[in-house]
């Protein structure tokens, strides 16, 4: 199966160009542009573990290895389309419209941290594994049903695979054609369960077969392999031809969540080294090098306008109204039930201080 | 007759408890196996199952797929052909897409063949709130599972009851879901038995004795209600019974009636959301056994009707001893 599902690349680990299909595409605009929306995630991952290190945020679940899967997948969608994020998937919710603010205020326990801003269809981080992609297929049909060509793209990690809500969200799309696309990123583990104990297949992408939709493979730390691979499958998904399963092969250098300690599972140093060939960003700064594009001085100047944007969501995220008591009451129904309104009357008076 | 004294003793908190009641069990029945996300190399999120890879290895100690359907389908199937096996569910909170399994089959096999099949099974599920831990990771759902009939629900607040009950469930004929109190995981420390020994399932316990008013919780809510009954023994002289439940499918009736026909006086408190909450049973009790003994209304201090909230308004969300001690005072001075 490892056969029928080769790896695509674009651009191989030392930079070098080796499919030359989107040649005139890959201008140098898009690669700066590219570029600069990883540079902004890896910045923030970094950034919010050290945030969570000193105690100003909680746990949080990095995912740096995975710049170019986000990035690369969610620059190809549309105003309009629909994101169905995990937890650990702020590449791909930033490049698609959430504030970097909004990103930290999620980690620092913050129900505002789910909410997007105006006309973004971005739905909240899914925490339970796998139940997103079911309303990624419910939104797309929704979208086909209103005669738009509106698409929808959910993210999942290789574990998810192993859930039922895995099978029903690719089998209802297969079997209603929904315009969606299944955005696997296959990092090697589930927190400490390695792929090879997760599943006997040798490959996510083969699962299509079963429910007779289109299934790639992906280079997922080459961010033009990801960016014009979802493209394709964006547009075929547009064009009414239903979902395809797109697995993009990356991996994730550190933890699972800062709350994990991955020297008990797995040999930090072979992660470190495997990040040589591996690292997107490096790979193009490699590319862009032998292009004869690539300027230190471009690099350091992006480097210190990402840091400039982040502390300044630090300072927002730090500067936040303290979180609103009525909040855990005033959303549960658009109108409160009796036992939530007397709940909260009684509340509110025990904390002003009277008797109950 | 064996003395205490002659028990050797380990200092353990509550998940080693845990860890150790596997331990044992597992060293004396080879037909004990543990199966769940994370639980072989890792020894588990909270590492309860820490160590025991090494000890007995990968065929007793069973990383699984992600799939809490497929885990309790699984431990089911292995339940009725000969084998006892132990489910992590890594969260209470991530227990939803095994539910149906639990419902449907492990809480009623034995009834739907005339117990020609039984499923000795135990699902262990860290759960509570107060620990900081991101959305869903925190819900009390104790009382999905005690209106589920057909299975056992205990929950310990301390080490030694851990252990004990945990060895009780993994003898049990039937299923039993034992949750953990994530927030009492490691807060206290007390003496655990090295050798095998068990805590009676269905039996709750005085934690104080007292006269005035019974106060009844379990798990994570034994400690913050402590908090309140000492502080109102010392400041208003009140004196309180603290009964633990621990089992609360099904619940130790006769602890409950004969302390409130004592004290006259109840106050309820669980984490978990009001409505439908186990405190309505524990009410029940009390009206059908104490009824004429109250000198009050009983007072019920819970968590609300909603989600529980993102971490930085879960203090907000928990029974505090604050609200305990309010409700108390209520009682008391009816
Ligand atoms: C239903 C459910 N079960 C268990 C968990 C606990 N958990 C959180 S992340 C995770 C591993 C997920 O692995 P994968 O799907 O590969 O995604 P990754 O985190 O690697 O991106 C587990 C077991 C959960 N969140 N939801």
């Amino acid at each position: 199966m490892e056969k029928e599902f080769p790896i695509k690349q674009i651009i191989d680990g030392n930079g070098n160009l080796i499919d030359s299909t989107f040649g005139s595409e890959i201008t140098e605009e898009l690669l700066k542009e590219l570029y600069t929306k990883m540079l902004r995630a890896r910045t923030l991952d970094r950034k919010s573990a050290n945030l969570q290190r000193q105690g100003r945020i909680g746990t949080y679940a990095p995912f740096e290895g995975q710049e170019a899967a986000q990035v690369g997948s969610a620059s190809a969608l549309e105003k309009g389309d629909w994101m169905f994020p995990t937890y650990r998937d702020h590449a791909a919710t930033l490049t698609f419209g959430h504030s970097l603010s909004t990103i930290l205020l999620y980690w620092k326990g913050r129900v505002e941290g789910c909410v997007p801003p105006e006309g973004k269809n971005i739905f909240p981080p899914a925490v339970p594994i796998a139940t997103q992609l079911p309303h990624a297929t419910g939104a797309a049909l929704a979208e086909k049903r209103k005669g738009s060509d509106r698409v929808s793209i959910a993210y999942f990690g290789d574990g998810a695979t192993s859930e039922g809500d895995f099978h029903e969200g690719l089998n209802f799309a297969s079997v209603f054609k929904a315009p969606v696309v299944f955005f696997n990123q296959n990092n090697g583990y589930a927190i400490s369960v390695p792929i090879e104990k997760q599943m006997n297949s040798k490959t996510i992408a083969q699962k299509s077969v079963s429910y007779d939709i289109d299934g790639v493979r992906v280079d997922g730390n080459d961010v033009f392999a990801v960016y014009f691979e979802t493209k394709k499958a964006i547009e075929k998904a547009r064009k009414g031809e239903g979902p395809t399963l797109i697995e993009a092969v990356t991996w994730r250098y550190g933890a699972h969540t800062t709350a994990d300690d991955p020297t008990k599972y797995r040999d930090q140093e072979l992660s470190a080294e495997k990040r040589k060939l591996t690292d997107p960003l490096l790979r193009i700064e490699r590319y862009m090098e032998k292009q004869g594009v690539w300027e230190e001085g471009w690099k350091a100047q992006v480097q210190k306008q990402c840091e400039e944007e982040i502390e300044k969501a630090v300072v927002e995220m730090e500067a936040y109204p303290e979180a609103d008591v009525n909040d855990i009451f005033d959303h549960v129904f658009e109108e409160p039930t009796w036992t939530i309104k007397q709940q909260k009357e009684a509340f509110l008076s025990m904390k002003r201080g009277e008797t109950v | 007759m064996k003395t205490m004294a002659d028990v050797k003793t380990n200092k353990l908190t509550l998940v080693q408890a845990v860890t150790d009641g596997l331990r044992t069990m597992m060293k004396e029945h080879d037909d004990v196996l543990v199966l769940g996300e994370d639980v072989g190399k890792n020894g588990g999120v909270f590492r309860a199952t820490d160590g025991l890879v090494d000890e007995f290895g990968e065929d007793r100690i069973v990383d699984t797929p992600l799939a809490e359907a497929g885990i309790i389908g699984t431990s089911i199937g292995l339940a009725i052909n000969g084998f006892r096996p132990v489910a992590e569910m890594q969260f209470l909170g991530f227990i939803y897409p095994a539910y149906e399994q639990i419902m449907t089959h492990a809480s009623r096999i034995r009834t739907r063949t005339m117990s020609r099949f039984n499923v000795p099974m135990v699902i262990r599920a860290p759960y509570g709130a107060g620990i900081r831990a991101p959305e869903i990771h925190s819900d009390s759902v104790e009382a999905l599972f005690t209106h589920m009939p057909g299975i056992k629900v205990v929950v310990p607040s301390n080490p030694y009851d851990a252990k004990g009950l945990l060895i009780a469930s993994i003898e049990d004929p039937d299923p039993v879901l034992f949750m953990e109190p994530m927030r009492s995981y490691r807060s206290i420390k007390s003496d655990v038995p090295e050798e095998k020994y068990t805590v009676e399932l269905g039996k709750g316990a005085k934690v104080t004795e007292g006269d005035d008013v019974t106060v009844i919780a379990w798990g994570n809510m034994v400690a913050v209600a402590q908090k309140a009954v000492e502080k109102i023994e010392k400041e208003q002289g009140v004196s309180c019974e603290l009964l633990d439940l621990r089992t609360l499918y099904p619940l130790d009736k006769d602890i409950i009636a004969e302390s409130v026909m004592k004290t006259g006086r109840a106050v309820i408190v669980h984490e978990a959301p009001s409505t439908g909450g186990v405190g309505n049973d524990v009410l029940s009790i009390i009206n059908d056994n104490a009824f004429l003994y109250l000198r009050a209304p009983v007072e019920k201090v819970a968590g609300f009707d909603t989600p529980i909230p993102f971490f930085s308004l879960e203090e907000d969300y928990l029974p505090t001893p604050d609200r305990v001690l309010k409700s108390i005072e209520n009682v008391v001075t009816f």
